[in-house]
């Protein structure tokens, strides 16, 4: 069985959101995590068919979102490593994204108008 | 947290606390200033359904009601799947002040995470059950083709 890197005490959200988000950074690493996403599990070199990347950077890549997290690695068969997206953090992240999302200018400035006019600030 | 938990907002409104309670509450008003159109079962564990033209819908579930001072809802958290259980819960404060009302709305809940453990394990139980479920499908199908 291939579990998470088991952490002995809760990962820090902010550290979980900080990797998501530098992750999501760079063109590159957004393309290989979107490929995941839709594709499901892939190998370095299925990646490398997909995107136009060499296989050695997309490796390189793959390493650094392995080790923050983001993608897990499996053995798949004939000893290929599978890189599978893992999804745990990226809701984490969509946490912090949902409050900035979350526009109350807009509809507490229609309640206003729809109230009537109110007098300038005493 | 760098991020907020919740979210703050304080309007004075020249209208007394009866007329703004009547926008927060009714169908009419939600339907005007919220979205572009509202349905109100008004009452606690009650259901406010917003349309908006767009094809954006919401539904909140009435928590709090105290006419004409708090009402308070929950929803579901914006962006996350729509089977995401979390919810954030809006509250509205009227206070009475001369001349019209002080209006507060607090909407919290946006820290909540993986939390429990439990939480975290059927998740990723979940994840796993698919990848397991489809390939004994393709094994299935295999065998048997």
């Amino acid at each position: 069985m291939n579990w998470l890197p088991t952490s002995t005490d809760t990962p820090d959200p902010e550290a979980v959101a900080q990797e998501v988000f530098a992750a999501l950074a760079d063109p590159t690493r957004r393309g290989i995590l979107a490929a995941l996403a839709a594709g499901g599990p892939a190998t370095a070199t299925d990646l490398a068919a997909q995107l136009p990347i060499t296989r050695q950077a997309i490796a390189k890549h793959l390493a650094l979102l392995t080790e923050a997290g983001l993608v897990l690695a499996e053995p798949g068969e004939r000893r290929r490593v599978r890189y599978r997206l893992e999804s745990a953090p990226m809701k984490v992240a969509q946490q912090f994204l949902a409050a900035l999302a979350r526009d109350w200018d807009g509809p507490l400035a229609a309640l206003q108008q729809h109230l009537g006019p109110t007098p300038a600030e005493k | 947290m760098a991020f907020p938990d919740r979210i703050e907002r304080t309007l004075n409104l020249a209208h007394p606390p009866e007329r703004v309670w009547a926008a927060l509450t009714t169908a009419e008003g939600l339907g005007t200033w919220f979205g572009n159109r509202a349905e109100v079962d008004l009452r606690v564990g009650g259901q406010v359904k917003l349309a908006w033209d767009s094809g954006d819908q919401a539904t909140l579930t009435i928590e709090r009601l105290e006419p004409p001072r708090v009402f308070a809802y929950s929803w579901r958290i914006y962006g996350l799947p729509a089977d995401d259980p979390r919810r954030t819960q809006v509250e509205f404060t009227l206070q009475p002040t001369g001349s019209g009302t002080t209006l507060t709305m607090v909407e919290t809940g946006f820290a909540q995470l993986l939390d429990s453990p439990d939480h975290e394990v059927a998740f990723k139980g979940n994840t796993t059950g698919w990848t397991n479920e489809l390939g004994e499908l393709v094994a299935y199908l295999d065998g048997h083709a």
